[in-house]
């Protein structure tokens, strides 16, 4: 027994000498230091990476027996639902995954904006991660059309049209795209390889970046102190425990839960009444037949909802474009969140009343103009015109960012503990 | 404060069935119909009806007959003979003969491949729409429905229920709101159709997820594991964080 364990060793020891595998270790879990006041919203992240290795295998396996073409996309998508076994589990564990992971990632960011862990030193680390968001949206824009059902057609032709409201290059931009006069066979297989090898390639880059970054410069926390400027005659931060074992222990009971929430789902309620899987994606995809109501899934639905709240044409252009605008830059301000937080101090606990009111209103927006985005545009939602009401909020939602500079330095902020607290 | 922002997050994913939109209906008011998927013998008759009434135009194409005898518990020389009418074998797909031009050509639109048409639309519309057929001179075919209407299919089982006259018009569109049965039409009493219908669409929910059952068996099991998983993990945890202050 003991010469098979020295065995062992003198392999990792050859390969420790060319490949420094025990300092890669040391620097991301045996001796990476994480804050002991991890709470309930430090789980998102680690189950962010839950669910890309769901995707990505189960993707692999769906890859094996999904046929991408016109004729056979819809078709080979039951195929698997029936005739291979276990295929429908395949199926479902994706199609939840894809929702599941906008649901941990929408988390994870909120986490970021509570406790302020975009600021600086974690600039970086932010903008990767908005970098694997936007990278995700594409993603699952483009793993949508794959199955070939009604939605999947026709929420492609509604996207994919939008670029066609850029001034001058517009037509020709969405032609090239589709690389069709119409969203065809020929735009579902450049849409294949983008979201089986492209774009997944991006996404593991780009998670090794944040997560490499992360590391560089530790985790933020609850109380947003630097628990590096308290370490103790080792040179290890009081306030910090090593990442292996007590976090991967630690993870494991979020995880579990997680994957309890994750199951019910896919085994009781995989449609998630329409939300996760649309109605009308189970009539094939037919060019001629426009659905009466056409909605994003819903992790789109607070853009979407922006994109539609533009309704009146500026300098010429329609409005289509400036919706387009709009909705690109309720993305892109985001990644300047880490230089409009003027406060002295990162977590909301210490911050003053102005920002604590701002992040509930802005919570609210955002939950408010997803239920928006997911009904038809028309009509009138508690009473108000939902046209007007989109328009309202959206304004809000860039009201959050763009006076944040103001009321984060005019407000009273709270003295921060010199240790870590809520243990 | 955390707390409320949590059950503020929360709170809509709570809500969101109440907002599941119904697959298609619109504003008419759809009857229940009571689905039961172990209810093998209603299968069965569900069955028979959907190949001998809906199978003449309408396609089941991702199905095959084989799969529908063994989950249906149906003999496969029972299925053969009742069943399957087209020079078919067991193991083929529920395809028709009638090509998509032809169709489109009698009746306006191709009739729909019927597979998935339970989770396209949802049982309730397709009971109430099978249930809802009145007599209309002025449509091709002689009738319309309730449900949906102008729709380019003939009632396919107008010899069972019988005929059907609009009771209730709205004043200001013209729609017909509400049907009344013709006495003494129809094979079958007003019971018996309504009865044929519920086994038919709860046939057709089941051939559009033929695992539904067996998902969610397989799912008691796979919960029952995760729980004792969390328990093992949560005592783990607990015992490492112990000495963590």
């Amino acid at each position: 027994m003991s010469k098979a364990i020295d065995l062992l060793l003198d392999v990792r020891d050859w390969i420790d000498d060319r490949l420094p595998i025990m300092r890669a270790w040391d620097t991301h879990m045996g001796k990476y230091y994480a804050p002991k006041n991890f709470n309930f919203w430090y789980f998102f992240g680690v189950l962010s990476l839950v669910v890309l290795v769901n995707q990505l295998l189960t993707g692999v396996w769906l890859t094996m027996m999904y046929e991408p073409s016109a004729e056979r996309a819809f078709a080979s998508v039951e195929y698997i639902m029936r005739d291979v076994d276990y295929g429908w589990l395949i199926r479902y564990m994706h199609s939840t995954g894809a929702s599941a992971f906008f649901a941990v990632v929408y988390l994870h960011m909120f986490r970021g904006i509570l406790y302020g862990s975009y600021k600086k030193p974690r600039e970086l680390v932010w903008v990767f991660g908005m970098l694997i968001y936007v990278a995700l949206m594409a993603e699952g824009f483009l793993g949508y059309v794959l199955p070939w059902g009604q939605m999947s057609y026709w929420g492609a032709q509604v996207i994919v049209s939008l670029f066609g409201a850029i001034p001058i290059i517009g037509e020709d931009l969405v032609q090239w795209i589709r690389g069709d006069y119409l969203i065809s066979g020929i735009t579902l297989n450049r849409f294949f390889a983008l979201h089986v090898v492209a774009v997944p390639i991006v996404l593991l880059g780009l998670v090794v970046l944040h997560l490499l970054a992360l590391h560089e410069v530790g985790s933020n926390n609850p109380d947003g102190i630097e628990i590096k400027e308290n370490k103790d005659e080792n040179g290890i931060p009081k306030d910090g425990v090593p990442f292996h074992p007590y976090y991967t222990v630690h993870d494991l009971v979020g995880v579990s839960v997680f994957l309890f929430v994750f199951c019910s789902i896919i085994f009781f309620a995989p449609e998630m009444g329409g939300y996760f899987i649309e109605h009308a994606n189970f009539e094939e995809a037919n060019s001629l037949k426009t659905p009466e109501h056409i909605a994003p899934v819903w992790y789109y639905t607070p853009y979407y909802a922006m994109l539609r709240a533009v309704t009146i044409p500026f300098f010429g252009l329609d409005a289509k474009f400036w919706g387009f605008v709009v909705m690109a830059g309720a993305v892109a301000i985001l990644f300047v969140l880490p230089w409009l937080d003027r406060s002295p101090v990162k977590s909301w606990r210490y911050k003053g009343r102005l920002t604590k009111a701002a992040i509930f209103i802005f919570v609210a927006t955002f939950l408010t103009l997803g239920y928006l985005g997911a009904i038809p545009a028309s009509g009138t939602f508690l009473g108000v015109d939902r046209a007007k009401m989109a328009a309202i909020l959206t304004i809000v939602y860039f009201a959050f960012f763009l006076l944040m500079p103001i009321y984060t330095k005019i407000e009273k902020t709270h003295a921060v503990p010199e240790r870590v607290t809520g243990l | 404060m955390i707390k409320i922002l949590r059950a503020l997050l929360i709170l809509p994913l709570a809500l969101l069935p109440l907002f599941s939109h119904a697959g298609g209906g619109g504003d008419v008011r759809l009857e229940k119909v009571k689905i039961d998927l172990t209810d093998k013998e209603s299968l069965q008759r569900g069955a028979k009806w959907f190949t001998n009434y809906c199978m003449g135009c309408h396609s089941a194409k991702f199905s095959r007959y084989e799969r529908v005898a063994d989950d249906l518990d149906i003999p496969h020389d029972a299925m053969m003979e009742n069943l399957v009418f087209a020079d078919k074998k067991i193991g083929e797909l529920m395809d028709i003969a009638m090509p998509t031009e032809l169709g489109k050509k009698w009746f306006g639109a191709a009739p729909p491949d019927l597979t998935l048409v339970a989770r396209a639309r949802n049982p309730d519309w397709l009971y109430t729409y099978l249930k809802t057929f009145y007599v209309d001179e002025t449509r091709p075919l002689g009738v319309n429905n309730i449900v949906f209407p102008d729709v380019g299919m003939p009632h396919a089982m107008l010899e069972l229920q019988g005929l059907q006259t609009c009771a209730k018009k709205d004043p200001d569109s013209g729609k017909c709101l509400e049907v009344e049965h013709v006495e003494g039409t129809g094979e079958l009493t007003v019971a018996e159709y309504d009865q044929a219908v519920t086994d038919m669409v709860n046939f057709m929910e089941y051939i559009a997820e033929p695992i539904a059952l067996e998902r969610q068996e397989l799912g008691k099991s796979v919960l029952i594991y995760i729980l004792i998983l969390f328990i093992v993990c949560w005592f783990l945890n607990r015992e490492y964080w112990k000495g963590i202050h």
